[in-house]
């Protein structure tokens, strides 16, 4: 049963992916994506990962995407808008496509199956309180990174604040 | 997992949906007459004793409309857009704790269709996707001003999304546990949550108003500047999804207004009547007691409706961005110095 739903959501993954690149449409796309995040999310849940699947959902599908849909329709991207892509360009994106598929074609040979080493433990993994524990934890958990990971996050923010403020002196 | 589960939750979940829809449908009628009672007028009486089957007979007429397909070159998208907004409407109330149990049978039914460790972030992830309802439907009729009414409403829902839930990190720091049955069964008696977090409480209800479009927030629907809002080009019962779908969000809304700070189905005097009574009598009190809550939010939605008049758009977002999310971050952090004072 649950391979059965592994597979249907892994090709619903597939399939969803290929076409958020092949779709000519730059919204039908992004709404291709979506469905591709909700797809992952099913695939955190079948990991029994409620919160990181909810977060997905929340974070992924309910903030970054709407904010491109939002971009892009009002954007209002046709054939003629597109900037021509000069032929040095075209050769360097195929160039660096060829190297990250070299990249994951040696992880993917040099990976060793380990799913047999897997077992049913019966412990907690999953539920909030582990997850703060682990996250939040002075000694034995990742606090410092976390807390490094905030701090980032700050320093986008108000990297953004500031670019929309300079625009705004540029126009006045 | 066994079968009678599955057929008590099964049962459980359709009994949910056909409620929800009941609630929805006397929602429209109980709309008009609120509206008439506000304005001194007697409101629709004439379908049914009092109007009692006013709803029936809009539901029969949307049905009988034409159904118009503007000349869109996204069809599908079109037609997904008001099924996204209904279904999305419909997926809240899985988490809700309707009452606490029943015992029927020899075995406890616990009133929940599933009781997740993250009950309220799943709460706010359907909220969140129910914006691509709304902007899928605006954006595929192919017309600027469904598209700016889109927009409009999905930056207002997006942008209230954020106060609502710092104002909800309060109550979470608080109760210590995201699952909504848990943070009922904590509120028993008259140990509501409202009078522990009264600056939350109004935070989220005002946050709750704009996320179900609702005056003083329905931008969306601004006739004098924007025709008919998104579902400009919607006709028949494509139409009346869309609206229905706001009084469906509308009752999903006062419930969780209900169960986070009313004390769900908890009332006082609860845990005599479970001694004296037995536990079926004392928990239909309790779902009968919930729903009287329901009904005293959708009541208040309507009158908000009727008495207030619509913000203008920067006034929204200036209520929304510069006085609701300071105040729900001095909540959490007047929250946060209370718990460190008083609890160790």
């Amino acid at each position: 049963m649950l391979t059965t739903v592994f597979y249907i959501l892994s090709a619903l993954t597939l399939a969803t992916a290929f076409l958020t690149i092949l779709t000519k449409n730059p919204i039908h796309s992004a709404i291709y994506l979506v469905i591709c995040f909700f797809t992952i999310a099913g695939h955190y849940l079948m990991f029994n990962a409620q919160f990181l699947a909810v977060v997905h959902i929340i974070v992924y599908s309910g903030a970054i995407m709407i904010l491109l849909l939002f971009t892009i329709m009002l954007m209002n991207l046709n054939k003629e808008d597109e900037p021509n892509k000069r032929g040095l360009t075209i050769i360097a994106a195929v160039a660096s496509f060829c190297l990250v598929c070299f990249v994951l074609l040696a992880a993917f040979l040099k990976s060793m199956p380990i799913i047999e080493e897997y077992y049913v433990s019966g412990e907690d993994y999953q539920s909030i309180k582990i997850l703060g524990q682990v996250l939040l934890d002075e000694k034995e958990g990742f606090m410092v990174p976390f807390e490094f990971a905030s701090v980032l996050l700050l320093v986008s923010m108000i990297g953004a604040v500031l670019l929309s403020k300079k625009e705004e002196k540029i126009s006045v | 997992m066994d079968s009678t589960i599955i057929i008590e939750k099964g049962i459980f979940i359709v009994i949910i949906f056909a409620i929800t829809m009941l609630m929805a449908m006397y929602s429209t009628l109980a709309e008009r007459k609120v509206a008439a009672w506000l304005q001194d007028r007697i409101g629709p009486n004439r379908a049914g004793k009092g109007g009692i089957l006013q709803p029936l007979a809009d539901g029969l007429k949307l049905f009988s409309k034409e159904e118009f397909l503007p000349d869109t070159p996204n069809k599908f998208l079109f037609v997904v857009g008001p099924a996204v907004s209904m279904s999305v409407a419909l997926m809240t109330s899985a988490v809700i704790p309707w009452g606490d149990k029943l015992h029927l049978f020899g075995r406890d039914i616990i009133l929940q269709a599933t009781d997740i460790d993250v009950a309220i972030l799943y709460v706010f992830g359907v909220l969140s996707v129910g914006v691509y309802g709304i902007m899928i439907g605006g954006w595929a009729s192919n017309n600027k001003f469904s598209l700016m009414s889109a927009m409009r409403a999905a930056s207002q829902m997006i942008s209230y999304e954020v106060a609502m839930g710092l104002s909800i990190i309060a109550l979470i720091m608080m109760t210590g546990t995201l699952s909504l049955r848990e943070i009922s069964l904590q509120q028993s008696g008259m140990n509501w949550n409202i009078f522990y977090q009264p600056l939350g409480f109004i935070i989220f209800l005002v946050c709750s108003f704009a996320e179900t479009n609702r005056t003083p927030f329905d931008l969306a629907e601004c006739e004098a500047e924007l025709i008919g809002g998104y579902h400009t080009e919607y006709s028949s019962m494509r139409m009346g999804f869309y609206l229905f779908a706001e009084y469906a969000s509308m009752f999903i809304s006062s419930t969780i207004l209900a169960v986070l700070y009313l004390g769900a189905y908890n009332y006082p005097g609860m845990a005599w009547a479970v001694e004296n009574w037995g536990v079926n009598i004392a928990n239909v009190i309790g779902i009968f007691v919930l729903f009287g809550k329901i009904c005293f939010f959708i009541f208040f939605f309507m009158w908000v409706r009727w008495t207030i008049p619509r913000f203008r758009y920067d006034q929204l977002m200036r209520l929304g961005w510069q006085m609701l999310i300071p105040l729900a971050i001095a909540n959490i952090v007047i929250t946060g110095v209370v718990i460190l004072l008083f609890d160790s």
